[in-house]
């Protein structure tokens, strides 16, 4: 008895008390109220996993594919050591069920160890997502040498404007879905520290969405460089729009060719960018950039999280290994109404959206094409295969105009083996 | 939520004013109430079942409301939120139920013999006729932090208690996942069927979870009785009719709850109430009574007089659109309903309301004629 009383008063969890006093005993304290609601313990042993489980007869979303019963049961009632559960990870998953044409990922990550905590949800999600990628069996090449780059000028007769995205994730703090509001402070407080460091061309200034003027938000608005609350419930169930808008903003340089996001669906997201068609300036920004601001986090103790199985580590798991998007818009007039543009895309491994991202429609004959895979293949391997595809669009393009015929090129290989 | 809620254990890691929510730009009660000071001293406690703080005050701090419209900006996760989180709970039920103080005592009254006339409001004037509460059933945790299989339990509990009446009160459930095209459509029709929230007061409370699962819409085969299971709160209870028989209304409401009520208690599963706060529900604004009866009335000439707004104040009611909370009145047509939840019993509710309804009633009938209605204006109630 003296045992079980010592873990009383040390004020330990409620079930400890529930198997020491019995049943019908009214405790010393208020750990327990008469009838009313279970202590987190004891519930868990009153709901099995198996009264749990979702029901994802109607979803079709990467996690409703890979999530059964077997998986769910192991896994419920793990915590990753910032105390994340496998339910937050699905919860946008179960309340999205998806579309019948468009596969969505459904699961997210909290922190840097959900990857390797819910691994067992994970890898699937990541073999499915990403052509055959297997986290356990491949390692993720990282090259962000600029330099490697060919022919990246694109004929600005036909590309508008030249783009790449990515990600970063600050290694020991909580991602979107489960920060604090402490941790999401810290986040901005540790990257727009470093930001300040960047000269030159790099030089620029953070605005942060609470405090900024109505002046600034106009510009930036008109610049096509604003952010807003998510209003997808892909984000918002996955509690990323928590405390809006504390904590986010915006950082550009005074060229107004890179911009970085703070604690948007990311902890980072970090954007080059030029009108017209020079890819290869737009890169080498892009890779100088990442590689100062590393270098200034890591200057003050901090790192990306970073793992060669998965490259850079994300929010969502369809941005793990190179989080990279680069594309171009791009006026194909007589190529977008050939019927084989589709197969060429596809066989190029780009992906089509409309001018204003994704879930957008094309206007007019102006298409943002941009390489569909993440994972797998290095930065440079992707950009390359931007421009290499773009520039295969454009010929295509120029023969149509002049009523000459085109060839769908050979599907490219996936995955060195 | 329901998930680990050891999480909090992790933020005490960081200090009061770096974790603080900025609610600089907020108006609403919890953001009104608290302060650092508050913060510190409940940030690190919890609910039996793992409810905290921050979870109670995260709607809040995602809406923070409307220069006009004060809002509550705080949800009670299960029973002991109300207890455990008091220190913030108690002042924001304060402000919310004009003055209410923690050692009030609320009376319950569900004799709707108690209630005096009701039966005669003008059906040229009175169109419908409704009255509403919500009930939480214990051992629960409630819709911002249940778990599926909680939420499932409840439904099945819920399902067995209506599919066990009969008489008048016969009827059958339509679980939201599996009705049918026509059922839905019916439904709809009869202005039955309630969505998915999505209003962010709500989804940011986490209450649209797993939607539709363990959703379902009850009612009997007259159509006059009505149950939602787990939207807001575990229970909706609805009794409406067309026409301004208020007392027919109220006395099936009255009669219906109380052989639900019965029919919990004997799965040792009761609705959850306290001699403070009475019926507890998930929101603080619905304590007490849970109850919102109310009519929908012709007013055109009296709600253009300019004292409408005074005489509805002195009279304890509130106005709303016909489509409900938030919309606006469409052909002089007014959905009038009593203001109160807390402090006072569901009789005298209802009767605030039905006195109310037929003497503004007898104004519009004078207006129309063109007389005066000064010397009706009643003295605040």
């Amino acid at each position: 008895m003296s045992g079980s009383f010592r873990r009383l008063i040390s004020g330990r969890s409620t079930a400890v008390l529930l198997a020491s006093l019995g049943a019908g005993t009214m405790a010393t304290g208020v750990l327990l109220s008469e009838n009313g609601s279970l202590a987190a313990e004891a519930k868990k042993k009153l709901y099995p996993p198996s009264s749990d489980f979702p029901d994802l007869r109607k979803h079709n979303n990467c996690m409703a594919t890979a999530l059964t019963p077997a998986i769910y049961a192991k896994l419920r009632d793990k915590l990753t050591p910032n105390n994340w559960t496998l339910d937050q990870c699905i919860q946008t998953g179960v309340d999205n069920p998806g579309h019948p044409f468009i596969k969505t990922v459904g699961c997210v990550a909290g922190d840097e160890e959900s990857y390797e905590v819910f691994a067992e949800l994970f890898d699937p999600v990541i073999i499915d997502r990403h052509n055959g990628y297997d986290p356990r069996k491949m390692t993720h090449p990282t090259d962000l040498d600029a330099s490697k780059l060919k022919h990246g000028m694109f004929d600005e007769n036909y590309v508008l404007s030249s783009r790449v995205r990515t990600g970063r994730s600050i290694r020991g703090l909580s991602l979107p879905p489960a920060c604090s509001r402490a941790e999401r402070r810290e986040v901005e407080r540790v990257v727009v520290t470093a930001l300040a460091g960047l000269k030159g061309d790099l030089a620029g200034r953070y605005y942060s969405l609470g405090d900024m003027t109505e002046k600034e938000q106009q510009q930036l608005i008109d610049d096509h460089f604003l952010f807003d609350k998510p209003v997808s419930p892909l984000l918002t169930c996955a509690f990323m729009a928590r405390d809006w808008p504390d904590a986010r903003g915006i950082w550009h340089n005074n060229n107004k060719t890179f911009l970085i996001w703070v604690n948007e669906e990311d902890h980072t997201r970090v954007i080059s960018m030029e009108k017209g068609g020079n890819m290869k300036r737009v890169f080498e920004r892009f890779c100088s950039g990442l590689k100062q601001v590393e270098h200034l986090i890591q200057e003050r103790g901090w790192e990306f999280m970073w793992n060669e199985r998965l490259g850079y580590i994300l929010t969502c798991p369809s941005n793990l290994g190179t989080g990279l998007r680069a594309g171009v818009h791009v006026r194909l007039p007589n190529l977008s109404k050939d019927p084989r543009f589709s197969k060429i895309l596809d066989n190029l491994r780009l992906q089509k959206r409309g001018t204003g991202g994704v879930d957008t429609a094309a206007t007019g004959d102006t298409f943002d094409i941009s390489n569909l895979d993440r994972l797998g293949k290095s930065e440079v391997e992707l950009v390359q295969l931007v421009v290499n595809g773009v520039n295969y669009l454009i010929e295509c393009e120029k023969k149509l105009e002049k009523g000459q015929d085109i060839q769908v090129p050979a599907p490219l290989v996936m995955f060195k083996k | 939520m329901p998930f680990g809620n050891t999480h909090n254990n992790f933020k005490l890691n960081y200090k009061v004013e770096e974790e603080f929510p900025d609610l600089s730009k907020h108006n609403n009660h919890m953001a009104k109430v608290l302060t650092k000071e508050i913060y510190g001293k409940l940030r690190d406690k919890q609910t039996p079942s793992g409810y905290t703080l921050d979870d109670v005050i995260q709607t809040g701090v995602d809406n923070p409301g409307h220069p006009f419209i004060m809002t509550v900006g705080c949800v009670a996760g299960d029973e002991e939120s109300y207890e455990v989180f008091k220190d913030l709970l108690d002042p924001v039920i304060s402000d919310r139920h004009g003055g209410y103080k923690p050692t009030d005592k609320h009376k319950t009254d569900l004799n709707f013999e108690n209630l005096k006339g009701g039966d005669d409001l003008d059906p040229n004037y009175v169109l419908s006729s409704r009255v509403r509460t919500g009930r939480s059933i214990k051992g629960y945790t409630l819709p911002p932090h249940n778990s599926r299989g909680e939420r499932r339990a409840i439904e099945k509990l819920a399902v067995e208690a209506l599919t066990s009446l009969d008489g008048e009160f016969k009827g059958k459930y339509y679980p939201l996942k599996s009705m049918t095209d026509a059922e839905q459509e019916q439904l709809i029709s009869d202005h039955f069927l309630f969505d998915k929230p999505v209003s962010p007061l709500l989804t940011c409370a986490g209450m649209a979870r797993d939607w539709p699962d363990g959703r379902g819409i009850w009612h009997n085969d007259n159509k006059t009785f009505l149950v939602w299971v787990n939207e807001e709160d575990h229970l909706r209870v609805i009794s409406m009719q067309k026409g301004g028989n208020m007392r027919e209304v109220f006395r099936r409401f009255c009669v219906g709850l109380q052989k639900i009520e019965e029919i919990f208690k004997k799965h040792n599963h009761g609705f959850m109430w306290n001699e403070h706060l009475g019926y507890i529900l998930t929101c603080p604004s619905n304590l007490g009574t849970g109850l919102r009866g109310g009519v929908h009335v012709k007013l055109p000439k009296l709600s253009t007089h300019p004292k409408f707004e005074e005489i509805l104040t002195r009279l304890r009611l509130q106005k709303r659109g016909t489509g409900g909370v938030d919309t606006a009145s469409v052909g002089g047509v007014f959905d009038i309903s009593n203001a109160d939840r807390l402090g006072s019993s569901e009789v005298e509710q209802v009767q605030l309301v039905v006195d109310g309804v037929k003497l503004m009633v007898e104004m519009e009938k004078k207006l129309e004629k063109g007389e005066a209605i000064d010397g009706m204006i009643p003295a605040q109630k």
